[in-house]
């Protein structure tokens, strides 16, 4: 039997922990995400399930914490928003490079520098273009609703652990911080210290009983060792393509023109297709829910039908360029975004698609 | 006599640990981190802790410690070890944890991370290798270079104007209420040896105890970094670093002392 309750998109991840069997959350307050930690504390978890809740120094000593848990085959998430992320990445890098389950959500803010505690997407380059050193991956999650903050919560861990890899949960401001009903799945049992040590044995350093060694670690200093190391990761994130891409098609059978969004821009750009259609325009959306794996193939073959594509983002024009690599140049491609914390409305949206790509069918450069 | 006479296991004194893996260390000759490694895995075999033990690694010379130490080890990002060792010992409340680190990674860029798992008084041993000086990346400066000292980011000698002074971490944690056992050894002769494994032992005793934190630290030579002979770098350390750096107790079950 779920729950249904009215919550704020921070809350419902938060509450999704618990339930999920989290184990641990560490994490660091910076608005819009402070709810996380502060509703965590306020729900005692030690008390209802057994999960630790601390409030670490910085986000660097958080991130650390998520690393150590997470070597030890615990469930373990950590939330922050776009600067306290920025300084997540090092151990971001780590916790990819050591082969780690854990689930890391970015409430994202305007930038760059301390910016504006506004909603922004100005965090995608980061988030799937690897952000932190080295040639890593994130798998990247994009909630587009209360909803989906809750229910991506346990779907980051199945994922965290079916890869042994850091998921990534990109919200924004807006998501984090609007209220909206949700449903909330029944409470999953924390899995017992015996069954952690039973499952993943053959890698989680929980003590050396009963077998060999383990150890993790993200080092090698043999380059024919680390080249391979890092192919075995490039295999891992072609499996993430093949298998766990996720995304959302609205009214996009008949389109002629096809606009792509995510997160809180996707939820905007609904309603700019809804006043597009009562105008006699046929638009659709595709809402990748996965940023990484991107749903290239399904632009690609999009573009054979629609006339040309708008990329709407809370940004000066980032995942444009996903979009333009994934249509090879087929259809006209543009973008528009507000920035800085300052939202785009419908009709703005409505007006750029009319402007940009329907008037004439020629791309607009920025 | 014949030599195999004496080579006996009735008249050994001082062999490598059973937990000690047969890796070759990679260390240089007459360096105190391995004299180091060889003591905590000594105490952890005569504890019985051994299934029970989880180390983290540092960045450093001592990196690759999980390739010496035949227990499950974890390696952490540079400065990180606490806040790592912290979410293990909170989520696996009766697992021994330590870790194993040296004063650029402790002392430096991880300082916030220690005086923060110190201050909350975590149930971990942290094992504090102080050689004055970044020996992995080629002796560069560190916080605890003694004043004077020549390294390759202070060629002209450390200058306290511009560089501040040594710092000392242990008198500085032992002043927070976390902290239970604070102590300074070091390892380069086998009586100072056989002290620090006392102290080790306490260490880990404490976290069978719940007490708390405990750090020890070990004042240790780094001969390359030095740019000394094995010898005199242990020498140069009786005369220099231990007038900086005095041996003892710093604080015992949450009580100060008064030391040097
Ligand atoms: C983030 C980061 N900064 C810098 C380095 C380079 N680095 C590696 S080891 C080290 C200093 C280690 O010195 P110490 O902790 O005293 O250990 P020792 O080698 O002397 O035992 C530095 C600066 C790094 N690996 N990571
Ligand atoms: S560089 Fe210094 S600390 Fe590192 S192994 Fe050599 S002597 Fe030891
Ligand atoms: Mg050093």
């Amino acid at each position: 039997m779920s729950d249904l309750k009215l919550m704020k998109g921070n809350e419902a991840l938060a509450e999704a922990a618990i339930r999920a069997g989290a184990d641990a959350y560490f994490g660091y307050p910076i608005t819009p995400q402070s709810e996380v930690i502060e509703y965590l504390m306020a729900e005692c978890p030690e008390k209802r399930t057994g999960m630790v809740v601390l409030q670490a120094e910085s986000e660097i000593a958080a991130i650390n914490m998520v690393y150590g848990a997470a070597s030890t085959g615990k469930r373990v998430m950590t939330s922050s928003s776009s600067p306290g992320i920025s300084l997540k990445l090092e151990g971001i890098s780590y916790l990819a490079g050591a082969e780690l389950p854990a689930v890391i959500v970015n409430v994202v803010r305007g930038g760059p520098g301390l910016g504006t505690i506004q909603p922004s997407q100005a965090d995608y380059f980061q988030s799937v273009k690897g952000g932190g050193h080295g040639d890593y991956k994130l798998y990247v999650l994009a909630p587009a609703s209360v909803q989906e903050m809750a229910d991506f919560v346990a779907d980051a861990f199945e994922i965290a652990f079916k890869y042994r890899a850091p998921v990534l949960i990109l919200s924004d401001g807006m998501i984090g911080q609007m209220m909206e009903k949700v449903e909330l799945n029944d409470q999953v049992e924390r899995m017992s210290d015996e069954d952690i040590i039973q499952k993943y044995g053959s890698w989680a350093t929980t003590g050396k009983k009963g077998r060999e060694r383990n150890i993790i670690t993200s080092l090698d200093l043999q380059p024919e060792k680390m080249e391979a190391r890092v192919q075995a990761l490039q295999k891992k994130y072609e499996r993430m393509e093949n298998e766990d891409l996720r995304y959302e098609k609205i009214q996009c059978d008949d389109a002629e023109f096809l606009i792509v969004a995510y997160g809180s821009s996707a939820r905007i750009a609904q309603k700019a297709v809804q006043l597009g259609r009562e105008k006699g325009i046929k638009v659709g959306l595709l809402r990748p829910i996965t940023l990484f794996p991107y749903p290239k193939q399904q632009l690609f073959k999009l573009a054979d039908q629609v006339k040309g594509i708008l990329s709407v983002e809370l940004n000066t024009g980032q995942m444009v360029e996903d979009v333009k690599l994934s249509v090879h140049h087929k259809v006209p491609v543009a973008h528009f975004g507000r920035t800085g914390g300052s939202i785009h409305t419908p009709e703005e949206i409505l007006e750029a698609l009319e402007e940009n790509i329907i008037k004439d069918g020629s791309i607009r450069h920025h | 006599m014949e030599v195999l006479d004496i080579i006996r296991p009735e008249n050994q004194v001082f062999c490598k640990s059973g937990l000690m893996t047969d890796a070759t260390l990679s260390y240089c000759p007459g360096c105190g981190h391995g004299t180091v490694h060889n003591l905590m895995m000594e105490v952890i075999d005569e504890l019985g802790i051994v299934e029970d033990t989880i180390g983290v690694a540092p960045v450093g010379c001592s990196v690759l410690a999980y390739d010496f130490m035949d227990i499950d080890m974890t390696q952490a990002a540079h400065g990180r070890a606490p806040a790592v060792a912290t979410a293990i010992s909170r989520t696996w409340p009766n697992k021994y944890v330590f870790t194993y680190q040296g004063d650029g990674d402790l002392a430096a860029i991880g300082t916030a991370e220690t005086i923060h798992a110190c201050n909350r008084g975590e149930n971990i041993v942290i094992i504090f290798v102080n050689n004055g000086i970044y020996g992995m990346t080629g002796g560069q400066m560190a916080p605890t270079t003694l004043v004077g000292m020549h390294t390759s980011t202070s060629p002209y000698g450390r200058e306290v104007e511009t560089m501040g002074s040594p710092l000392k971490m242990s008198e500085l944690i032992a002043n927070l209420p976390g902290t239970y056992y604070v102590t300074r050894q070091s390892v380069h002769t086998h009586k100072h040896a056989r002290k620090a494994k006392k102290a080790i032992k306490t260490a880990f005793q404490n976290t069978r105890l719940g007490n708390g934190l405990s750090l020890v630290e070990i004042v240790s030579n780094c001969n390359s970094g030095w740019k000394m002979t094995p010898n005199e770098s242990n020498i140069w350390m009786e005369e220099n670093m231990f007038a900086n750096y005095p041996l003892g107790d710093i604080k015992v079950k949450g009580k100060l002392r008064q030391i040097g």
